[in-house]
């Protein structure tokens, strides 16, 4: 066991140095640069001399494969650069933002979890039901329904409509402008919860072993509670950590609705304004964030089904 | 319903009407969605001159609802297609030719399936900068990782069959066998992919335009029709109402149609599944 975490643990390194490679090649290439961008601002060409001096100041004079160096040197120390627009480190803005895009992650989540299991199991024991159906036909909507336009009608019910809750902001973090961005943000995970329990259930409702329960006479509520409940929470535990790990990335649209001021938020503001260190330092922390989630999951699963280490 | 594929023919149903709106756009409806701007209609309520009512420059929302399924469906089918042709090619022949190729593919999924899509496309439409064809390459450089396990396992299996030596044996170049003899033995889990693929990349394309990364106004983009919605929202919700409820349909109906083509291609599936 703890081998079999290692060695996950490991494994997580080529790749994050790949995604650093990537990102960095992806951005080493753009035409304009932050200097360009930062000078046009609507008031003619930019003046020669001025974007050499910016340009010196950022270290982008210098050739790329020694940006690259410099660049994963800072990164094994933790260090992702200086921000061009805030001028502080890379580290230092993400970690001003990184907790409100937890907070919303995790509101979000347990906002799917608390609907969408129940919901999955409950539709499961009575397949074909009408409730079965209603929640089908809601786990389907959820998919297929862009998050930033439920966002927008529950603002305007909710918020402007019916006045309970405020439309936007972060309220120096109270509770009620966290509700409608995580209800937001909850709706898709909800919807694959719903479905995955429902399927999972329904799949583990057919195999020999609940049946042998049955036939040697252990009640229902026994064979739900010893049997199903533990071999669907396998399926759960990883279709919650999917979700979760790659719950930042989904975040992006949603915090630029709402303006939460998480990472998702300063992504696209940074893209705007080409502040590439922190597109960089974000992406990554996006990306470190589900790799984590990820390990962590096999790790538990591992744990869970005593079958997975043999492989 | 055992028999009667509804998500095949509803899903089917929902995407007809979408091809059908955006193909005769002109013959629907006699205004033009960009320049029949007129301020004295400003931000007036459905009606029976105006179906979904107008915006805030006094368009006609239908008619711009109907011309934004043509940019949806582009972006969605272009950018699928390009993913399908990168994942096949890419999965084929990593499986087909293993060694250094086939580690090099793999680990290239793997970076892939770490980045979350719609992140790197935005990473890419950052240095593109806005416009359709960026879009197209943005979202169709950034999807095909799934495309891409399903040809090199598919190939995996298949590779062993003896049809496969056969054509070796005749002396068939490897294109030739993977073009062939591999590729149209996985046309099935491809195309439910495919499918449910151009549901994820028109998703995609409105959260980008909705950004203002991907179509810019004054062009009738679903996506960047509600940034402008957002602003008027307590005036105009139906400017939030209908480019939304267009998107959903859409992405619905290609995701029923997905999921209605697994089942009819593996009825195996729908019968564990009821």
């Amino acid at each position: 066991m703890l081998g079999f975490t290692i060695r996950r643990i490991l494994q997580m390194i080529p790749t994050i140095l790949a995604v650093a490679l990537l990102v960095f090649v992806i951005f080493s290439i753009i035409p304009g640069s932050f200097a360009s961008s930062l000078m046009s601002d609507g008031r003619g060409g930019a003046d020669a001399d001025m974007l050499a001096r910016i340009n010196a100041e950022f270290g982008l004079d210098k050739p790329v494969h020694v940006r690259f160096f410099e660049y994963i040197t800072g990164l094994i120390q933790f260090d992702l650069g200086t921000s061009f627009k805030f001028r502080e480190p890379v580290t230092d803005v993400i970690n001003a933002r990184i907790w409100a895009s937890l907070k919303l992650s995790i509101a979000a989540m347990v906002f799917a979890i608390a609907i969408g299991v129940p919901l999955g199991f409950i539709a499961a024991l009575r397949p074909g039901s009408i409730l079965d159906t209603i929640t089908m036909v809601f786990a389907v909507s959820g998919l297929s329904m862009p998050q930033f336009w439920l966002g927008l009608l529950l603002m305007y019910f909710f918020a402007l409509q019916l006045g309970w809750l405020p439309s936007f902001g972060y309220g120096g973090g109270q509770l009620k402008y966290l509700i409608l961005p995580a209800i937001t943000l909850g709706v898709t995970p909800l919807a694959l919860l719903a479905r995955t329990t429902r399927a999972g259930v329904l799949e583990i409702m057919n195999e020999d072993f609940i049946r042998t329960a049955h036939s040697k006479g252990m009640s229902n509520a026994r064979v739900i509670r010893w049997h199903l409940l533990r071999n669907v929470m396998v399926l759960v535990v990883t279709t919650i950590g999917l979700q979760f790990g790659s719950m930042m990335g989904q975040a992006v649209v949603i915090e630029k609705l709402f303006a939460w001021p998480g990472i998702g938020l300063l992504l696209v503001d940074s893209v705007a304004v080409r502040d590439i260190p922190v597109v960089q330092g974000t992406i990554l922390v996006i990306v470190v964030w589900f790799l984590v989630i990820n390990t962590f999951v096999d790790i538990i699963y591992a744990a869970i089904d005593p079958r997975i280490k043999q492989t | 319903m055992r028999g009667f594929n509804f998500n095949l023919w509803f899903g089917g149903f929902l995407t007809l009407v979408v091809v059908i709106g955006a193909l005769f756009a002109p013959l629907l409806t006699s205004l033009d969605p960009v320049y029949d701007a007129n301020l004295m209609n400003a931000e007036l309520p459905p009606d029976g001159e105006f179906w979904f009512g107008t915006d805030e420059q006094g368009r006609d929302i239908f008619t711009r609802v109907l011309y934004g399924a043509r940019i949806s469906l582009t972006v969605g089918v272009v950018s699928q297609i390009i993913n399908s042709v990168i994942g096949l090619a890419l999965g084929i022949s990593a499986a087909y030719w293993g060694g250094w190729w086939d580690d090099l593919v793999n680990g290239l999924t793997n970076v892939m399936l770490a980045i979350p899509s719609l992140i790197f496309a935005l990473a890419i439409m950052a240095i593109l900068g806005p416009g359709l064809l960026s879009l197209l390459i943005a979202l169709g450089l950034t999807n095909w990782s799934w495309t891409c396990r399903i040809a090199r396992s598919s190939t995996l299996s298949l590779k062993g069959q003896g049809y496969v030596q056969a054509a070796q044996t005749l002396g068939y170049g490897d294109i030739r066998i993977m073009a062939t003899q591999l590729l149209p033995n996985m046309v099935g889990p491809i195309l439910v992919i495919s499918t449910l693929g151009i549901g994820a990349a028109v998703l995609a394309e409105a959260a980008l335009s909705f950004l203002g990364l991907g179509i810019r106004p004054p062009f009738p983009s679903w996506g960047s029709m509600l940034t402008n919605a957002r602003e008027l929202i307590a005036i105009a919700p139906w400017a939030t109402i209908f480019p939304g409820l267009a998107i959903f349909v859409t992405v619905l109906g290609f995701n029923l149609l997905g999921d209605g083509l697994r089942d009819y291609l593996d009825p195996h599936m729908r019968t564990r599944e009821q």
